[in-house]
């Protein structure tokens, strides 16, 4: 960890103002995955710009019919809002399968957009890694892979994104606003995070002077027929293998709408529009769960350690939908996969 | 004189718990001093080759930063490699931080930046900046099976496996029923919560205080006489608490060289605390390639075993451990081949983990007997009790106890075994395979030479001292039970003290050989105290006592009285003033019977079962419960001891399950070294773990008839777990851990 300045801004646009004057400045607020960069030696910020205190983005207000989170409230806080759990519960679920209580508490909502890869090498600076310094190479591709990804990756990274809570997002077509020297926009879920092509070290497509102020959760929550199914190496306190979030909205025994994205296997939470217009409109059956699985793993790749995901997201997303459709979500407490 | 036993085997909390669950226990990176400076590692990033060049220009000009250790500006230490040879270092040359140019593995310590804050350290560390130029490494151990030798020289304590006995190729050949096959564990790191520490305290005159993070403080205080050529008694070591160590804190490790290196030369104190990812760059449990074939008779009985392994070690050390001999152990047969043999890879030198050797070896063989009993149509449990060892065949010796016919019986019966359906994919619920399998587990009872002090003053308190170390164990706990028992005084009027090399002396804790080793020192010593006593409240004027035999009266609530009439006694106090004292100390020695171990094998038993649930579709296997009963002499705390077993059990769910250090082969480096990476067992892992302890009389090999608890509740859980998922799925998993993907296909 080097040396650091820090301020503390009064105002979203002190905050921007402040990380656009400074190309070595970062924003922090929890601080639950970039503290830990730093000690690694991985994030090297000159300045730190803490919105931790920012007002006003601590709030989960009605918007529009659906809900906005504003960047500042922990995964906690969202969680266990009455609202997120009656109306979105695949979000309160998603958010409770992953990391700890205590990390939960201090991790907000706009970082955990923003947490990086857990790539081994990544996380190493005594080795290459093109994210962390573009150009010195992937050991990953040809090395320790077990938690890498198997689609969308490029011969430059093949690292995931880490959340539990974006794969739901993803799922339930969310948009991030935010703000930057030249305003506000609005960023489509899908569009926020990157495939890592050429340029493995940029995650996202949010501009370095930009901040995350809300997520804005649409009015269709799918509290009825959804599930967030998530497998790892242990119950507890570690990152998916392979995450599914399903959403279903059914008409007796026919899908009507569709909903499907993946974590642990890709840079970004996985959506496949071809997989869920195949179960759009046809019935709830395994075979057709199949299939739409196929569809969704048929460009998959594996690299060695890792190639047991493919037939383990395969089967996954078959459970996963099963969950949805007959309405039985996979418990967050319960060990034992509905 | 006969013994009040109030404490003896009675449930008592942890003395030292109130310490430890407020925060006022200190550990070894807790200490502070006036002027500490901090020392931070930096890590070598190449597994083989040599440093080019060290810049750290940069790095000095950081704020605070005092000096930066290099091997080009490394102050001289002791020249011969026995200088570095710690107690219990395996043959070969010890590592010796910042030596030279050479690099011998990845993660390799190449440079000590120290600082007057911690953060300026870890600032100017990140500035050194190191040139490397690579030689060709090999880490994967199945690449070298080709040159794997016996090891040229034993290491002291472990015994090599015993000669062949009858002829295992002839008996298997001809065996009507014979399973073999391949069996590998990962290599584990042991991950303590307390990473290694020391806080070396600058006393002037070259005298030095060392808080560290060890098993046994003599061990590091000899370490750094030797190599630092300093005078026996300028050196004091402190180990007070010592945040979980599972063996990683037997040896002294690279931070306490540095650390004194730092300070000697400062002549200032220092503090070098490793970070989580360094935790991974000193031992671990070796990676270890084993092959086992067992043939047997239709009815079960063995006629022979065939048990071979090659396990890793370093380029510059023989690491050795008991993988193979359990097999000659564990059951009955005429017909054995046990071999065991090392094969260099380009790491660190392996470090005794929790049961070293043992599990690895008995995972084997465990799973091999389950893959026999399913051949033969038997039922695990019968198989076992056919081959039951009624004695030590590796030597010839008798058992000194073994009460592990009753522990398969009273754990199958808890378990509700004879339930079992002895068919794989029998028992489902849901989504959910069900599976019920077990194992044995065994361990040795060793006892080491200890010596101990116990100071008793007239006030009727007392105090008992001896070197050795409390890593969680219970260890404080048990010796003001043993103490607080011998003069029939209360918990509270006790106190324990060890963790301190300047006490009596004590071997490292490990090998499960505290308790008979220390306890027995402190009873012997208190003993003694009591002996002193009674001659002096006999010779008491008038004294009840006068004519009284020392078998014939009792300690108890700061009296000696009569034991057949109580009313007549003398207290402690009277006693005291009797002998013209305020305070009695003695200091005595107690080491094992070497009589008796000339007849007698002292071994810890388990019988473990397990219930594993495995979603049939997805793979994901969960453990629903576990019963481990346990044959180990007396239990002086069926608290302490209860937590020893389940701490043990967990560690067997981990190596089963989860636990996983990962090897880069190309960079030649783990990977994996975090916790969030490197699983542990969770909370949300462990459901329902049932310990029993079973009546058993050990009055051979110590005088307090205990075993010691420390690592028999690994040693048979992975197996049992194995042998579960195999009762569940019908999956035979040789390969640890049992992660999803094995179980997708």
């Amino acid at each position: 960890m080097i040396r650091f300045s820090y301020s503390r801004p009064g105002a979203v646009g002190e905050a921007v103002q402040a990380v656009q004057a400074d190309a070595g400045a970062k924003f922090i607020a929890g601080g639950t995955n970039l503290v830990d960069l730093m000690k690694y030696d991985v994030e090297r910020p000159r300045r730190l710009v803490d919105v931790g205190a920012l007002p006003g983005l601590d709030r989960i207000e009605e918007a529009d019919g659906g809900l906005r989170i504003g960047a500042l409230v922990t995964n906690s806080a969202l969680a266990y809002d009455a609202r997120i759990e009656q109306r979105y519960p695949l979000l309160a679920r998603a958010i409770l399968s992953g990391a700890s209580p205590q990390l939960r508490n201090a991790a907000t909502t706009g970082g955990n957009l923003l947490q990086r890869t857990r790539c081994y090498y990544f996380y190493d600076t005594g080795t290459p890694c093109n994210k962390r310094e573009p150009g010195t190479g992937c050991p990953a591709i040809n090395g320790v892979n077990r938690i890498h990804a198997i689609l969308g990756t490029s011969e430059h990274c093949i690292a995931t994104h880490p959340s539990d809570m974006c794969v739901a997002l993803a799922a339930l077509e969310a948009t991030v606003e935010v703000t930057g020297p030249q305003g506000e926009r609005s960023i489509a879920f899908a569009d926020f995070h990157r495939l890592p092509g050429e340029h493995p070290e940029i995650d996202t497509t949010l501009a370095p002077d930009e901040i995350i102020t809300a997520v804005r959760l649409p009015p269709q929550g799918f509290a009825t027929h959804h599930t967030y199914l998530k497998l790892r190496d242990r119950q507890s306190y570690a990152f998916a293998l392979v995450s599914v979030a399903a959403v279903l909205e059914m008409e007796g025994d026919t899908i009507r709408e569709a909903r499907l994205a993946l974590g642990g296997v890709a840079h970004k939470p996985w959506r496949d529009p071809a997989a869920e217009a195949l179960l759009r409109g046809g019935p709830a059956t395994r075979e057709r769960f199949a299939e739409a699985a196929a569809l969704i793993l048929q460009a998959a790749r594996g690299y060695g350690d890792n190639s047991f995901k493919i037939e383990l997201a395969r089967r996954a997303i078959v459970r996963a939908l099963s969950q949805a459709a007959a309405g039985t979500p996979q418990p967050v407490a319960d060990k034992r996969i509905a | 004189m006969p013994n009040n036993e109030t404490h003896f085997g009675a449930p008592r909390s942890r003395v030292d718990g109130r310490l430890k669950v407020t925060g006022a226990a200190k550990y070894a990176g807790e200490f502070i001093a006036p002027d500490l400076a901090h020392g931070y590692v930096v890590s070598g990033a190449i597994a083989k080759g040599r440093i080019a060049a060290i810049d750290t220009a940069e790095a000095e000009k950081v704020p605070g930063v005092l000096r930066i250790f290099t091997h080009r500006n490394r102050p001289t230490t002791a020249w011969l490699n026995r200088s570095y040879r710690d107690a219990v270092a395996p043959p070969g040359a010890p590592f010796r931080p910042l030596y030279d140019e050479n690099i011998v593995y990845s993660g390799q310590p190449v440079a000590l930046v120290v600082a007057e804050s911690f953060e300026a350290a870890r600032d100017a560390a990140a500035l050194v900046r190191v040139t490397y130029e690579s030689a060709p490494h090999e880490t994967n151990l199945r690449n070298r099976l080709a040159e794997a030798y016996v090891p040229p020289k034993e290491r002291a304590g472990i015994d090599p496996p015993p000669n062949p006995r009858g002829d295992a190729g002839a008996a298997y050949a001809a065996a009507p029923a014979k399973v073999e096959s391949g069996y590998h564990v990962a290599p584990e790191h042991h991950n303590p919560m307390e990473p290694h520490a020391s806080t070396v305290v600058w006393e002037g005159d070259g005298k030095l205080i060392i808080h560290d993070k060890i098993q046994g403080a003599q061990n590091t205080h000899d370490y750094v006489t030797s190599v630092f050529s300093l005078p026996q008694k300028d050196v004091r070591v402190l180990s007070p608490f010592v945040g979980g160590a599972f063996g990683s804190g037997l040896r002294p490790q690279y931070q306490l060289f540095l650390a004194v290196m730092a300070s000697l030369e400062l002549k200032r104190s220092v503090r070098v605390v490793l970070t989580r990812d360094q935790m991974f760059t000193f031992g671990y449990r070796p990676d270890t390639i084993q092959t086992l074939a067992l043939g047997a008779n239709p009815d079960g009985r063995l006629q022979a075993i065939r048990h071979e392994a090659i396990a890793g070690t370093s380029p510059f050390e023989d690491y050795q451990e008991v993988v193979v001999n359990w097999s000659g152990l564990a059951y009955h047969c005429d017909n054995v081949d046990l071999k065991y043999r090392l094969a260099k890879i380009d790491t660190y030198t392996p470090l005794d983990m929790r049961a070293p050797g043992a599990p690895l070896g008995m995972f084997a063989l465990e799973s091999g007997m389950d893959e026999l009993a399913h051949a033969l149509k038997l039922d695990p449990l019968e198989l076992r009790l056919r081959n039951y060892a009624e004695m030590d065949q590796n030597t010839g010796k008798q058992f000194s106890s073994k009460e592990l016919r009753a522990a398969y019986q009273l754990g199958a019966e808890r378990f509700g075994w004879a339930r079992r359906n002895p068919a794989p994919r029998s028992m489902r619920e849901g989504h959910e395979l069900i599976g019920w399998g077990m194992a044995t587990g065994v361990w040795e009872a060793g006892m080491q030479q200890a010596s101990a002090r116990a100071t008793l003053t007239a006030d009727g308190r007392l105090e008992v001292a001896t070197a050795t170390a409390d890593i969680g164990t219970g260890t404080y706990t048990i010796l003001t039970q043993i103490g607080a028992d011998a003069f029939g005084l209360r918990m509270e009027d006790v106190t324990a003290r060890i963790g301190d090399s300047s006490l009596p002396a004590s071997p490292i804790e490990g090998g499960s050989w505290t308790a008979a080793s220390a306890g027995s020192a402190v009873q012997a010593a208190c003993y003694a105290v009591r002996e002193t006593l009674f001659r002096y409240a006999r010779r008491m004027e008038n004294s009840p006592l006068a004519n009284a035999d020392s078998d014939h009266v009792l300690f108890a609530e700061g009296r000696i009285a009569l034991l057949n009439d109580p009313s007549r006694f003398v207290t402690i106090a009277d006693a005291m003033r009797a002998g013209g004292v305020d305070r009695i100390e003695q200091e005595e020695t107690t080491a094992p019977d070497k009589g008796a171990l000339s007849r007698f094998s002292p071994y810890t038993h388990a019988a473990v079962f397990v219930e594993v649930r495995v979603d049939e579709e997805l793979g994901a296997v969960r453990v629903t419960r576990v019963v481990d009963a346990i044959a180990a002499g007396r239990i002086i705390n069926p608290k302490t001891a209860r937590s020893q077993i389940i701490g043990g059990v967990v560690f067997g769910l981990g190596m089963a399950l989860t636990e996983e250090s990962m090897l880069d082969h190309r960079l030649g480096r783990f990977m994996n070294h975090n916790l969030a990476e490197y699983h542990v067992p969770a909370n949300a892992d462990i459901r329902e773990i049932d310990v029993l302890f079973v009546e058993e009389d050990e009055n051979r090999t110590n005088p307090l008839g205990v075993k010691g608890l420390g690592e028999i509740g690994i040693v048979g859980t992975a197996a049992a777990v194995a042998n579960a998922v195999f009762h569940a799925t019908g999956k035979r998993i040789r390969e640890l851990p049992i992660t999803i993907d094995k179980l997708l296909d």
